[in-house]
């Protein structure tokens, strides 16, 4: 049996803060919705824009696979791992928080926005030594990417979680099939841009859906230079 | 009346923020510390409604925490903190208030 989880864009918590515009699609800081806390181990899904020259300051995590996916202009980061690294559109960041880590983050740009999506999954492991990665994202057109994964000799990044994530960006009327990685698993569809119809729902650019128990799902992009994320996820958390 | 959150956790640095975060909060106090051992004397002295197990406790010890805390302590509510003091740690207790609002 088919359950879905329809988010629109414009149902999303949103605080604005001056420097930093953010819209949540799951509770964080002070939105709360009891109804929208998670979806499985999907826990956080921000949608921001920092302004030139600003940024979080040092700050600590632990315990959350945290993924950084830039959609315009650039990231500094700089942890006390001893990483200072750029990510910019175009790449993903992943840390692994584990047993804890202080970072910074800052727009790299001093006059223009970079807008970003900040996504955390509750670890399936706790306590691990922190880890940073980055990858490219390099595919053309008209086909799915896959940028994470729990395995370290798979396509793109890994984390502690049994997870899958891809993106694509497509042409008009693009028909393509996803078959989800696990039977325990669910799969979260965020639309970056563009439209799409997913399952038979129509998505607009931010909207988000949460399905379970359809699988294979069908999807077509509705309008040109889609693009969109597929977060492949457990619908429950099992700490190994 | 203030809502006591006790804080568990073997990170000195996180453990700081998070009780910042908390204590920034009107009518939330927080409690830091590092031991099992710690937990047990500040619940001996102050009624907590929370207790938060943080970074480098693991999954056995906070099972083996939860029982003893289930059978000395049935009015507090042991859960797991993610994240590290960061935006989840507001949602967290907000979501753990509304549940005992609730009965759940």
């Amino acid at each position: 049996m088919s359950n879905t989880i329809l988010h629109k864009a414009a149902t999303r918590g949103h605080a604005a803060h001056g420097w930093l515009d953010s819209y949540h699609s799951f509770s964080f800081a002070n939105y709360y919705n009891p109804e929208r806390t998670q979806f499985g181990v999907l826990r956080v899904l921000n949608d921001d824009i920092v302004a030139g020259g600003k940024g979080f300051g040092s700050h600590p995590h632990d315990n959350m696979e945290i993924i950084s996916i830039p959609l315009e202009g650039s990231l500094v980061h700089e942890d006390n791992m001893g990483h200072k690294e750029v990510v910019s559109a175009g790449e993903i960041q992943v840390m692994s928080t584990g047993s804890g880590v202080f970072h910074s983050e800052y727009n790299n740009s001093p006059d223009k926005p970079v807008k970003f999506l900040q996504i955390w999954l509750f670890p399936n492991k706790l306590n691990v030594t922190p880890r940073y990665d980055q990858v490219k994202i390099e595919k053309g057109e008209n086909q799915l990417q896959q940028l994470i994964s729990p395995h370290m000799s798979e396509e793109g990044s890994w984390i502690y979680q049994d997870a899958w994530f891809f993106s694509g960006r497509f042409d008009k009327d693009k028909e393509l099939v996803y078959g989800k990685k696990r039977a325990e698993n669910g799969v979260y569809f965020f639309v970056i841009k563009g439209s799409f119809l997913v399952d038979g729902q129509t998505l607009e650019s931010r909207d988000g859906l949460g399905i379970t128990g359809t699988d294979p799902i069908q999807l077509r992009s509705l309008t040109p230079d889609s693009e969109i994320l597929i977060m492949d996820v457990p619908m429950e958390n099992k700490i190994k | 009346m203030s809502i006591h959150i006790l804080v568990l956790g073997r990170d000195k640095a996180i453990l700081e923020v998070v009780e910042r975060l908390i204590n920034s909060h009107e009518g939330w106090k927080a409690t830091v510390v590092g031991t099992e051992e710690e937990a047990f004397a500040a619940l001996g002295e102050k009624e907590f409604r929370i207790l938060f197990v943080g970074a480098g406790v693991t999954a056995e010890e906070e099972a083996a925490l939860r029982r003893k805390i289930s059978d000395r302590y049935p009015r507090v509510v042991v859960a797991r903190h993610f994240g590290g003091g960061s935006g989840l740690l507001e949602n967290e207790i907000l979501s753990i208030l509304n549940n005992i609002s609730y009965g759940k």
